[in-house]
């Protein structure tokens, strides 16, 4: 901890006219699992892209895990793991036959076997690829990117396509590997798993970098009012206060316990981050008619 | 790991995908040979006693276009369809993201486009002489032709297939591919005696390398006499050199210049 596993300051580039990425600073902590949030074509990939040394910015300073990903070697390749969003061209070989090729590429890696049942594969480890279902073939590409032990990893929408069952497990899988001193960054469009996995979320919009902190202080939505609900002569009463606990407690005392189908709620996570985008999702939608963007990759 | 070993790792990984991928083991490998058993079969009936007795059926006739549509395929048209195939679903992407050195994968494809048109030359060959009776030169001078030029042929269309990649996208790559390779066979004498083609076809065809493999197989497998029948009235083995020689070449140069890891419209 201390050190950071990613550092950007000024972070630009520019497609024709457009600012995809308008002057990002974010650091992110070793050991850290940091989600990035955001709507298609808000600047997400590209950031994430040049992070990955796939792309060359236009303008600001990057070190990930201390070197310039634009262009940076196979060293240190060898200490970068990429899940990317999708991925094909694997169908005629097994599990096991696609973990073990990309091992051969990496100094160090992770137990074949250990990978497999790590992925809950341990079934499906000499079964053709092509025969998978959605999400096990996505199980597969983070084998892909774990099996040379990673002190870095990027995960991009890895659970789109997973049942719920599968989903938990692999929050397990990821919790597991932050625990062993994984540095992660996700992106995602699922809050709930930014919610029950990341240290810390950026929301990504328009190119900028909107908000940055943990997922229960998002707009400080743990400080904001509370909305408070209940049942009084059959109507429902709505009252909102910065100080939802006297409040109940008031209510209390005059039903004279139990007070009928109370809630008490404070903003989700979700409604924070509609909240937080709108503006941008609007103008987006304007500018571009329809749906552009990262549709089309 | 160094480049060369991952490259030989590669090359594994590749002829294992290819022999389990049904369609490229039959359209790609076997196809030549089936033709050649097909004009042997329906040819045969054309050939004269005299012409037996002179070395000559229709096995001999079509073993060295045969050879050259082999080189063909499976060096320019596997290449030109996987490369695109993989850049588009990602596959190329991913690999770059590895510490693969890129070399590893080029060498991974050189691999298996060796290994499986030279297993397709070996079978043409064991076909056409033990099925056909087809004579196959016994100087050493003939085999060093026949080396040469299809190590010049597979290496020319290897790299032209990769810069070829970029023209087309999974979906149209097909076609992009197989119209031209086609129409290249018909008119570079693979399918036809080349004399019996029109003189100013033979021209069009003379810019392109595959008339050149056909030539130089012909200058393998026909017996000497009938190198009067070529358009110079000579096997030109020289000519042959040089025009393959550029090919392979420009096709490396242009390889080095356009090949991308990223699909069309993702940078």
């Amino acid at each position: 901890m201390g050190t950071n596993a990613i550092s950007m300051r000024g972070l630009t580039k520019t497609y024709g006219r457009k600012r995809a990425v308008d002057g990002i600073d974010l650091d992110i902590e070793s050991g850290e699992v940091f989600a990035i949030l955001g709507p298609n074509g808000a600047g997400k990939t590209t950031t994430v892209e040049i992070l990955e040394g796939y792309r060359d910015r236009d303008a600001g300073d990057v070190r990930v895990l201390g070197t310039d990903p634009q262009g940076a070697n196979r060293h240190w390749r060898n200490r970068v793991g990429i899940v990317l969003q999708s991925t094909t061209g694997l169908d005629l070989l097994t599990p096991r036959e696609a973990l073990r090729a990309n091992a051969k590429f990496y100094s160090q890696t992770r137990d074949l076997d250990e990978v497999i049942h790590a992925v809950g594969l341990d079934e499906k480890a000499d079964a053709r690829i092509a025969g998978l279902s959605g999400g096990q073939k996505r199980r597969v590409d983070v084998g892909l990117g774990i099996i040379g032990r990673p002190e870095l990893l990027f995960l991009d929408e890895p659970t789109t396509g997973f049942d719920p069952q599968a989903r938990r497990d692999f929050w397990q899988l990821i919790r597991s590997l932050a625990d062993e001193g994984t540095t992660i960054v996700l992106t995602t469009h699922y809050l709930d798993e930014a919610e029950a996995l990341a240290d810390r979320v950026g929301v990504i919009a328009g190119g900028k970098l909107l908000a940055l902190d943990t997922p229960t202080g998002l707009g400080g939505r743990d400080t904001e009012e509370a909305t408070i609900v209940w049942e009084e002569a059959g109507t429902r009463h709505t009252l909102r206060s910065a100080e939802p606990t006297a409040e109940v407690g008031r209510l209390s005392a005059r039903f004279g316990g139990e007070v009928p189908g109370l809630q008490v709620t404070r903003p989700s996570l979700e409604d924070v981050y509609l909240e937080l985008i709108r503006p941008h999702v609007d103008a987006d939608a304007l500018a571009a008619g329809s749906t552009t963007g990262e549709v089309a990759r | 790991m160094n480049a060369l070993a991952m490259g030989w790792e590669r090359t594994l990984l590749e002829l294992k995908m290819y022999s389990r991928e049904k369609e490229a083991v039959f359209f790609n490998f076997l196809f030549p040979i089936l033709l050649l058993v097909m004009f042997s079969t329906i040819f045969g009936g054309q050939f004269s006693a005299a012409d037996k007795a002179a070395g000559m059926n229709a096995g001999r006739l079509f073993l060295p276009g045969l050879i050259a549509a082999g080189v063909m395929l499976t060096s320019f048209q596997t290449m030109a369809m996987s490369v695109t195939v993989e850049r588009d679903d990602g596959t190329l992407k991913r690999l770059r993201g590895t510490p693969m050195p890129p070399v590893a994968y080029f060498l991974g494809k050189v691999g298996l486009v060796l290994a499986t048109s030279v297993a397709q030359l070996i079978a043409l060959l064991l076909v056409a002489r033990f099925l056909y009776d087809v004579q196959l030169p016994t100087d050493a001078g003939r085999w060093l032709t026949l080396a040469w030029v299809f190590f010049l042929g597979s290496f020319g269309g290897t790299v032209l297939g990769i810069a070829y990649s970029s023209l087309g996208t999974a979906r149209s790559i097909g076609a992009v591919v197989i119209a031209p390779a086609l129409v290249l066979q018909f008119i570079s004498g693979v399918y036809f005696a080349f004399k019996d083609i029109p003189s100013w076809l033979q021209q069009v065809a003379a810019i392109f390398p595959l008339k050149w493999v056909a030539q130089g197989m012909r200058s393998v497998f026909y017996p000497y006499a009938l190198a009067s029948q070529e358009m110079a009235h000579a096997w030109e083995p020289g000519r042959t050199a040089i025009v393959l020689g550029l090919w392979a070449i420009g096709g490396l140069l242009l390889c080095a210049k356009t090949f991308s890891w990223y699909k069309r419209g993702t940078t």
